[in-house]
């Protein structure tokens, strides 16, 4: 059998003397659509932070697809295959919508620090950017400045740049968060298509983005997972409804 | 900004034409051509010996300022020590050629930059090593902690630094190729156009790879950078190495030019030049620091000769460009290409009216606060030379009420004014945007 696609065995993670994370076991297998949800300040930000190498676990073990990169800095991580977006929108302002994406895709491409070919004679790496955005639908405006697009289209633009790298797993932090209805609507077809084939872990709030896209969900309250099923059982789970879902005592 | 200007005309549309055809190499090639032949006659106009030398400062000016622009306009690192790959590129190509005159190697002078160039890169790679793992202040401070530690090892380290006087050499001693000695000032004038030509080429076409384009996105966002693969700290050490070989190219130069290097050449003043000019210049283009470059080492040499206190206007300047034209000379000149573009030139006729109208005021300003500068410096450093002293080829009297009074009506009455005439400017700007925006809808 092959190894789980992302596996975390009893993380913990303290700030000081606050315990955030305490003792998180979870694994997520290739291909498979997680959904971590959890009332605010559970620590789920801090478990992302974790696993995509932005904070280093007090202890405990991130392995992905079996390889231990507990510790490793960001962007070794992201070299192996897995790419992150952010809660609060994280791109390039002052670059152009192209410029963003053209950045996320060059390291995957091989094109590392290269500093004697042209970037404009690239091919590969016009033929990829040109992809992405069209996945996204901002091919109409790479030529604008990304700090002034709308905050849907950043948000796009944020899942854009997380997918151009082409890793095979994605965690996606509250994608939908501060999305008008019809909005979130389009978000979540965004996602259901760019993460076809890929490993996805997604945080997010919105219970219907949640049932309609996990496979299986895990609950996250005060650094534990205190349940980790598919959506149809995690409905009826009695902890998770008095934890979360705010069952009356 | 400028990079998102280039990249409007540079994206191809979706199944477009490939960027590499021939037409696309004249049109890349053409600005290079053009400038290679204005370098080529610019001689044949100024043709006098302190033009040729200006020119030459300004060459190597260019170099530095733009090296320098390599860090705090591409990669967004603020260094106030840049000026020590400068000067340590300086000292190593005068030691370089006192050897190959010693020895008498076969070594001829216009291979001598390679030397500055390569112990810039030697000397940015081992201090960029230790400065670069993090950005903003910290690197700020490492930076000047560095340029300090090396300005105060050239007074001790006598035998390298030669001290006070500094290191002299004599460039027409070296290997003649072509019957060139280099004794006259073009000859060496044309030597520091050929690498100021190749430096500035090899500069922007940096900009233009997977690692210059990078640069902007550490400068940006440097977190977001390492979740696209990239190690930040590597992107800024290349940064830093490659700026500290053209900034050693420059001091090779410097070194050629004047035939002597002194330890003023790695001290904080030469880092505060380059600075001063980047940012004058405009940081955010790849011509803002040239035209810096070319401005500062203009009134370097002329203000130097009317003034003595001319770095007081030199700093006054600065001062103004960063309260009032942060983006420098060139962001001034870009905020003008949509009425450009927009072919808008009966409105660009009407500010550049309103302009005339506003810069009387300016000036009258100007030459009020000139005469109170000079008046003062007169009456308080120089006393003991007598009152009388000469503004403008005028003879006045520091010590009577006249000039004074005069001095005071011509600053507050210029100042008066031109609060006055800068609504017409602003009217003019306006409308020709308004107008500009109108003729693209």
């Amino acid at each position: 059998m092959t190894a789980p696609a992302v596996e975390l065995i009893d993380l913990h993670k303290n700030f000081g003397a606050t315990q955030i994370i305490r003792g998180v076991s979870l694994a997520v297998s290739a291909g498979e659509r997680h959904a971590i949800i959890g009332p605010n300040g559970a620590g789920k930000s801090t478990l992302f932070n974790l696993i995509s190498g932005r904070l280093t676990p007090t202890s405990g073990t991130v392995q992905l697809n079996g390889e231990d990169v507990t510790g490793l800095p960001p962007h070794q991580i992201n070299r192996r295959g897995l790419s992150r977006s952010f809660q609060v929108t994280n791109i390039f302002p002052r670059l152009s919508v192209w410029e963003n994406v053209r950045c996320a895709v060059l390291w995957s491409l091989g094109h590392k620090y290269t500093f004697w070919r042209g970037i404009e004679e690239l091919a590969d790496v016009r033929e990829r950017t040109e992809t992405i955005l069209e996945a996204v639908e901002l091919i109409g405006r790479r030529r604008v400045q990304a700090g002034v697009l709308t905050y849907a289209e950043q948000r796009a633009l944020e899942i854009g740049i997380t997918i151009a790298g082409g890793a095979g797993i994605m965690l996606l932090d509250e994608p939908s968060a501060g999305m008008s209805v019809a909005e979130a609507a389009r978000a979540v077809a965004l996602i259901r298509k760019v993460s076809e084939g890929r490993t996805l872990i997604m945080i997010e709030h919105d219970m219907g983005v949640v049932f309609d896209l996990a496979d299986r969900i895990s609950v996250l309250v005060y650094g534990q997972i205190i349940a980790s099923d598919v959506p149809a059982r995690i409905k009826q789970d009695g902890a998770v409804q008095a934890a979360y879902l705010g069952a009356a005592p | 900004m400028s990079d998102i200007a280039s990249d409007a005309v540079n994206t191809p549309a979706p199944g477009g034409l490939s960027s590499a055809g021939p037409r696309a190499v004249v049109r890349l090639a053409a600005p290079w051509i053009a400038l290679a032949v204005a370098f080529s006659i610019l001689p044949t106009i100024f043709t006098s010996e302190s033009a040729l030398t200006m020119l030459s400062m300004m060459g190597i000016m260019i170099v530095f300022a733009l090296s320098y622009n390599m860090l705090l306009g591409e990669t967004g690192l603020l260094s106030f020590g840049h000026a020590v790959y400068y000067g340590l590129g300086g000292f190593l190509a005068v030691h370089a050629m006192n050897t190959v005159i010693h020895d008498a190697l076969p070594v001829p002078l216009v291979v001598i930059p390679l030397v500055g160039g390569f112990s810039g890169l030697l000397f940015g790679i081992i201090f960029g090593s230790v400065s670069t793992r993090r950005a903003g202040t910290v690197f700020a401070m490492i930076s000047l902690g560095l340029g300090e530690l090396v300005a105060s090892s050239s007074l001790i380290l006598r035998g390298f630094f030669g001290g006070e006087e500094g290191v002299s050499t004599n460039r027409t001693k070296l290997l003649h190729l072509f019957g060139l000695n280099f004794g006259p000032q073009i000859q060496v004038y044309y030597l520091i156009a050929g690498w100021c030509l190749l430096c500035m080429a090899a500069m922007y076409a940096l900009t233009r790879t997977p690692f210059g384009r990078m640069c902007n996105a550490v400068r940006e966002n440097p977190e977001r950078v390492q979740f696209v693969g990239y190690n930040p700290r590597t992107l800024r050490l290349i940064a830093f190495s490659l700026a500290g070989l053209f900034a050693g190219i420059a001091g090779a130069l410097a070194a050629i030019n004047f035939e002597l290097v002194n330890s003023a050449e790695v001290g904080a003043g030469q880092s505060g030049v380059v600075l001063l000019a980047a940012y004058i210049g405009g940081i955010g283009s790849f011509m803002g620091p040239v035209i810096g470059a070319i401005l500062v080492t203009w009134l370097e040499v002329m203000l130097s000769d009317v003034t003595d206190v001319w770095q007081l206007y030199f700093g006054l300047l600065f001062i103004g460009m960063v309260m009032f034209a942060p983006n420098g000379i060139a962001g001034l000149l870009m905020m003008h290409a949509p009425l450009w573009q927009a072919r808008e030139y009966g409105s660009m006729l009407r500010l550049a009216l309103a302009y005339l109208v506003a810069l009387v005021p300016a000036l009258v300003l100007l030459v009020g606060l000139i005469l109170v500068i000079e008046m003062t410096y007169h009456l308080s450093v120089k006393a003991s030379e007598g009152t009388t002293i000469s503004v403008f080829h005028v003879a006045l009297d520091a010590a009577s009420k006249i000039p004074w009074v005069a001095a005071a009506v011509l600053v507050l009455g210029g100042f008066w004014l031109f609060r006055l005439t800068w609504p017409v400017v602003g009217n003019a700007w306006h409308d020709a945007l308004a107008h500009a925006d109108g003729r693209a809808k």
